[in-house]
């Protein structure tokens, strides 16, 4: 589509100036001397590196554990997303029915977002907690079997998964309450008319017309949960017990901010980039040709 | 996502308005069972916050209590006074509230900028710019934390107010909001302000601004709280207590030696106090919050 | 050099004094600024905070300034950050396992060296040995101890009362511990025998040292960097084995890393329970039925009995400070060491005291008698024979160590692993992990 422009050779450059210094400085620059220490084998104070080719990558790559902290990482984010974007599709289709009182119940969703993921974290360590937990005391009374994730590595996945997803939800709520305002009412008045039922009406026409939205937020939770959510990990399970919960994410700043492994943790950083910007692309060859956008 | 919906979006938004009205019928029989899916659901939802609060206001031996209480005890002032005072959180809250308040002010305002040049210019770069700065988003904060750092460290911005919110100005996401919103105002409207005589710099103050602000109120809400959340990085490059932002003052509340007890009562009250603010600019802005997200879709 | 800061400093005085004829009132001398940055939380944080107070009180020429820099892992690497920005501050508060690294760092000022340039007297030798020995080279002192412990060993007197036990005789060896701990779960007293603290430190860390068993080659990773983990052999496995049987029969119940594990004992469902000997005070405060400690369980024969190892955090000078500041931090620490100081550290927060006249002090005050629980660590770090095995651990990347250690023991205690498969996967891992150490501070 040609959009009508203005004309000017300077001030273009002149607009992208700021955003386009904070980006250079405060994210290209750093990255890529970060992703230069993939290389080196660095000293933990960072005052003598050596020259290592590609020893950090080789040694990722002959690691069960990473492996398996790759795993997790798709497992993770694969859970949170599919966890909060359904659950919020689902909500949001119920805040947006005419009732009274729909003000109320939408606030009540949305708020769980304000919440930051360090935040969050200490409140589900809390009420997680195997000792004192208010959720293990309650399931006690539902069914004698342990759900005791310090020992169960598929209970502390679901656990974290379950916390992230939480805190994701009222971001996901909005789109979905926004998107959903705007289907046209005539659309579905035909449909009332055709007689389709309230779950074949969703399924036919809403997700279809939410689908563009659905898209924006599949790619901006994965993005999340592979990227920013290690809060509620470092929180709740510290990554274990095992490697159950350790994802590439965690394990990356567990190498390099913890451990001080600059080198092993560069080459991490090369490997996570790689694989969500694959997945981007891929998302968007594939995702762009099916997602109705009318 | 670059093609994705200029023409859907542009009716979305005319759609909005028009069809807000004649879409409120169907239900009431179907009401009952709305009310009660929703009130269980926000009953899951909101649980483990009411459920923070409560222990808020317990000592410590209600705490760990068993069965646990779930209606309010009688120790909120004690608990929220000594949270306030250990983790002296005035100082802090009003930190976190520049940080927050800075960072989403400067990132509407640079990323308003740059979309507007990438979506109402053709220049050499153009596509280069767009993606350079969507990448950012592929960028996690611990591969480049020593190293931003290390630049911070050299512009002698450390401990600073600059040095806590100018680095994490940058928004792939705030730019591509901009961007799709651009990218549905009719062309004509472009073409109208021409007519007129209007500048590019008239037309974004005079034209797109005034539209788009629903946007930027949602933007702002987006904006704070991912401010007002940060952790690590306020942690690395404050280096006085008067620098100090609320998030890791509740972290001071936590022991992690392993060698004492955690008062989970204090814990929480701090808890409150520290997401108490970005709830509330959930709850004050939510009306222009959605709207901000219709108007724009993505 | 010298003259330059001679000049410099009389012009200063020079200019000072002009300004103080000049200017009415004058203004005051300010004080030399140490930044001390630390880990201590909660209360901890506040005995610090009360501390530094004290010694700003006691002096004028010094104004320490006390933050905390998030926990251990984060304190240590924002210090690193900011030394190589020539922002690091006088002091930094490193947990014991980061010794190594701060040692071949090549960024730090040792402390006896320090001591040594500022001729300040201090008498090394009152220190109490396994403390120093951890942080030592050579027999000289490179870090300051400042919030050290030692695991002991906690029961529930009551729960020992109801089951029938004697609450005045806590169990000594690991058979006692397991023959108690059927007792009291056959009689329905408590859910579970007993759980852990931090495992690696105390189960597998400690449990090497009290039996004179080497955790690694080169004696334990004092004499090289080419160090090998020995945790896989007869003994460490035969420890983890039993603790993996007990943990299915419901007699061990694991409650997670670091303090995780306190309310199994503190709500009573644990009739025992192994944590650093700092948790005392908390204890005290938080149960709600009396109890008592002993020294850590032993095998018994053919085991040798040696001294437990210590834990916590020593404060460690970085280099490249003026010489003027080094005073005021040498102050500081000799302030830290002092008898009378670490008489009042040990009774505020429950770490120990680090000199034998400290403890002798104590103990004439009538101390111990009146805290009996408070002697249980001294006791068990100055009675034991203290062997090449027992003088502590000096490995590069402990951190990272210590959490594959504890890694595997949740793989062995969940029955994923077998002890010897878990301990072997632990060794090679962390061998892999001392290698890259070894290599990278090559000099």
């Amino acid at each position: 589509m040609q959009r009508t422009v203005f004309k000017s050779r300077w001030l273009p450059y002149l607009l992208v100036a700021p955003q386009l210094a904070v980006t250079v400085l405060f994210f290209f620059w750093p990255a890529v001397k970060s992703l230069q220490l993939s290389v080196y084998r660095v000293s933990p104070f960072g005052d003598r590196s050596t020259f290592v080719g590609l020893e950090n990558f080789t040694k990722l790559l002959a690691d069960p554990d990473y492996y398996a902290s790759v795993l997790n990482s798709f497992l993770f984010a694969g859970g949170v997303t599919g966890l909060s974007v359904l659950g919020s599709l689902v909500l949001a289709g119920l805040a947006t029915q005419k009732i009274r009182g729909l003000a109320v119940y939408r606030t009540l969703l949305l708020w769980p977002y304000g919440i930051a993921p360090a935040v969050a974290g200490i409140i589900f360590l809390f009420i997680f907690h195997p000792a004192y937990g208010i959720l293990p005391y309650l399931l006690s009374f539902v069914t004698a079997y342990e759900f005791n994730w310090l020992l169960k590595g598929w209970v502390a996945m679901t656990l974290v998964i379950v916390a992230t997803a939480w805190t994701h939800l009222g971001y996901n709520i909005a789109f979905y309450i926004a998107g959903l305002l705007a289907i046209p009412a005539s659309v579905m008045e035909a449909a009332d008319v055709d007689g389709a039922g309230p779950l074949r009406r969703f399924t036919a026409i809403v997700f279809p017309l939410v689908s563009p939205i659905t898209f924006y937020l599949v790619v901006l939770n994965m993005v999340f949960a592979f990227f920013e959510s290690f809060g509620v990990i470092d929180a709740v399970t510290k990554g274990g017990p095992g490697q159950a919960t350790e994802i590439m994410v965690y394990k990356l700043y567990k190498d390099g901010f913890i451990g001080l492994n600059l080198g092993s943790s560069g080459a991490q950083s090369v490997i996570l980039m790689a694989i969500v910007i694959g997945l981007t692309v891929l998302q968007f060859r594939f995702a762009e040709k099916k997602v109705t956008y009318r | 996502m670059s093609a994705v919906g200029t023409t859907q979006l542009e009716r979305a938004r005319v759609r909005v308005h028009a069809a807000d009205a004649p879409r409120r019928r169907r239900a009431r029989g179907g009401g009952l069972l709305v009310h009660t899916l929703l009130i269980a659901c926000i009953a899951v939802v909101v649980f483990p916050l009411y459920f923070a609060f409560i222990v808020s206001t317990q000592d410590l031996q209600q705490v760990v209590q068993r069965p646990p209480r779930l209606l309010p005890s009688t120790h909120l002032l004690d608990n929220y006074a000594e949270a306030w005072r250990r983790a002296s959180m005035g100082r802090m809250l009003f930190n976190s509230a520049v940080m927050a308040v800075t960072i989403a002010v400067g990132k509407i305002a640079i990323s308003m900028l740059s979309a507007f040049a990438i979506v109402y210019f053709n220049f050499r770069g153009r596509t280069l710019c767009f993606w350079m700065i969507f990448i950012t988003l592929m960028l996690p904060v611990p591969v480049r934390l020593m190293s931003t750092y290390e630049v911070i460290g050299t512009l002698g911005w450390l401990n600073s107010y600059e040095g806590l919110t100018i680095p994490l100005m940058a928004s792939a996401t705030a730019t591509f909001l901009f961007r799709q919103f651009y990218l549905t105002v009719p062309n004509e409207m472009v073409e109208a302000a021409q007519l007129d005589g209007a500048g590019p710099l008239r037309f974004l103050w005079g034209f797109l601004l005034p539209l788009s602000w629903a946007n930027i109120a949602a933007l702002f809400v987006v904006l704070f709280i991912f401010g007002w959340n940060q952790y690590l990085w306020p942690l690395m490059i404050t280096n006085t207590e008067a620098m100090r932002t609320v998030v890791i003052g509740l972290e001071q509340l936590i022991p992690r030696s392993g060698t004492e007890l955690p008062t989970w009562n204090l814990i929480m009250a701090g808890a409150m106090m520290a997401l108490l603010p970005p709830v509330a600019v959930i709850i004050f802005m939510q009306r222009w919050f959605v709207k901000g997200l219709v108007e724009s879709d993505k | 050099m010298p003259q330059t800061k001679s000049y410099r400093w009389s012009t200063a005085t020079a200019l000072l004094l002009a300004s103080l004829l000049l200017l009415a009132p004058a203004p005051a001398f300010a004080k030399t600024e140490i930044h001390l940055w630390h880990a201590m939380t909660g209360q901890l944080g506040e005995s610090v905070n009360a501390l530094v107070k004290q010694f700003n009180e006691s002096q004028s020429e010094y104004e320490v300034k006390a933050l905390r820099k998030g926990n251990y892992s984060e304190t240590l690497t924002a210090a690193i950050a900011a030394y190589r920005q020539r922002q690091a501050p006088h002091i930094v508060q490193v947990f014991e396992v980061g010794t190594q690294t701060m040692m071949l760092s090549g960024a730090v000022l040792p402390v006896y060296q320090l001591m040594k340039e500022q001729e300040m007297a201090v008498d090394w030798k009152d220190f109490i040995a396994p403390v120093v020995g951890y942080y030592s080279k050579d027999g000289n002192l490179y870090s300051m101890p400042f919030n050290s412990s030692t695991p002991i060993f906690y029961y529930n007197k009551d729960a020992f009362q109801k089951a029938g036990l004697d609450p005045n005789k806590p169990p000594q060896t690991w058979k006692q511990v397991g023959e108690y701990s059927k007792k009291l779960i056959a009689s329905g007293t408590t859910k579970c025998g007993f759980s852990t603290a931090w495992p690696s430190w105390v189960q597998v860390e400690n449990m090497h040292a009290l039996h004179d068993q080497p955790f690694a080659t080169r004696r334990n990773g004092f004499d090289g960097l080419d160090v090998q983990l020995l945790i896989n052999r007869e003994f460490g496995v035969k420890h983890l084995n039993q603790l993996a049987a007990w943990q299915k029969e419901g007699i061990f119940s694991y409650g997670g890393r670091m303090g995780t594990a306190d309310p199994k004992f503190l709500s009573g469902d644990c009739g025992m329970y192994t944590h650093s000997s700092a948790l005392i005070g908390g204890f005290t405060k938080g149960a709600k039925f009396k109890w008592g400690t002993a020294q850590l369980p032993h095998y018994g024969a053919p085991y040798k009995k040696a001294t437990s190892i210590i834990g916590g955090a020593t404060l460690w000078v970085m280099k490249g400070k003026p010489a003027a500041e080094n005073r005021g931090t040498a102050r500081f620490l000799k302030f830290v060491s002092d008898t009378n100081q670490q008489m009042w550290w040990h009774v505020t927060t429950g770490y120990l005291a680090i000199s034998n006249s400290a403890v002798k002090n104590l103990e004439a005050a009538q101390h111990f008698k009146r805290n009996p629980d408070q002697f249980t660590a001294f006791a068990q770090l100055t009675k034991g024979t203290a062997t090449p095995n027992s003088q502590g651990l000096r490995l590069g990347n402990f951190v990272q160590i210590r959490d594959v250690i504890e890694s595997e023991m949740e793989n062995i205690f969940a029955g994923k692993k077998s002890a010897k498969q878990g301990l072997d996967d632990a060794v090679a891992k962390s061998n892999e992990i001392l290698k890259e150490f070894a290599a990278a501070n090559k000099p």
